[in-house]
């Protein structure tokens, strides 16, 4: 069982530039399953796998107590582009 | 040829921990076994696509496996040019696997020995159509004809 609270509170301290993060969990509260966007500015030229890397780094604790763990991994400027064209 | 017996009778191993691994003395609770190493690592470099995944593609018996299952089927990958690896019949590939690529979840793609990304990031290069660049290139997918992009 991992709290909401706990994943957000570590990826806080991590990532000096978050600027965004919305936790869902997919688990019917048993706090097994989440599924994660993040946007920050940390992942500035970071491709994809880089940034998940670095997330599954901070989160290795967690991830090790989850059953399911899933992340979308945005830059600031990536988030409003898809948000003004609807596809986020 | 099992992961059990590929592992029983593989030798030498061929890659070290990588240093990430070695420097987090948090990270050291538990070594993948050099046999364990060498197996997967002769698994990913033998077949083109490998897949470790829980269930088969007949059978995912998770939503996440399934998925990229899926897009595979979508991007126009055979049957017969999947190897899957079912995680759940074998405990120490289960946790080896995640230890080998230091990834901490399964699915697990591997395209000629490079690990791809497990569900999100498979999605995502779907989307975006890096993975169907990444499977015509390694000749696992047709290229699709342009007006049909």
């Amino acid at each position: 069982m991992v709290a909401q609270s706990e994943i957000e509170s570590t990826l806080r301290a991590a990532l000096p530039k978050l600027a965004r993060i919305e936790i869902e969990d997919q688990s019917s509260g048993c706090g097994e399953n989440y599924s994660v966007l993040i946007v920050s500015d940390d992942f500035e030229g970071l491709i994809t796998i880089k940034r998940h890397r670095l997330v599954n780094e901070i989160l290795r604790k967690q991830i090790a107590e989850m059953h399911a763990f899933s992340q979308r991994t945005l830059t600031v400027k990536q988030y409003e582009a898809m948000k003004k064209a609807g596809t986020l | 040829m099992s992961f059990r017996t590929a592992a029983r009778i593989a030798l030498a191993p061929r890659r070290t921990l990588a240093s990430t691994f070695l420097s987090n003395p948090s990270l050291c609770r538990r070594f993948l076994s050099t046999e364990h190493r060498k197996a997967i690592d002769d698994a990913v470099h033998q077949h083109p696509l490998v897949l470790f995944m829980k269930g088969t593609p007949d059978q995912p018996q998770c939503g996440f496996s399934r998925a990229v299952c899926q897009i595979l089927d979508v991007q126009g990958v055979p049957q017969d040019k999947i190897k899957s690896f079912n995680v759940l019949e074998d405990e120490d590939l289960r946790t080896g696997i995640k230890e080998y690529s230091e990834w901490p979840t399964v699915p697990q793609l591997y395209v000629n020995g490079e690990f791809v990304g497990g569900c999100d990031i498979v999605l995502s290069m779907h989307q975006n159509g890096e993975l169907e660049e990444l499977l015509a290139k390694n000749g696992l997918a047709a290229p699709l004809p342009e007006q049909a992009k």
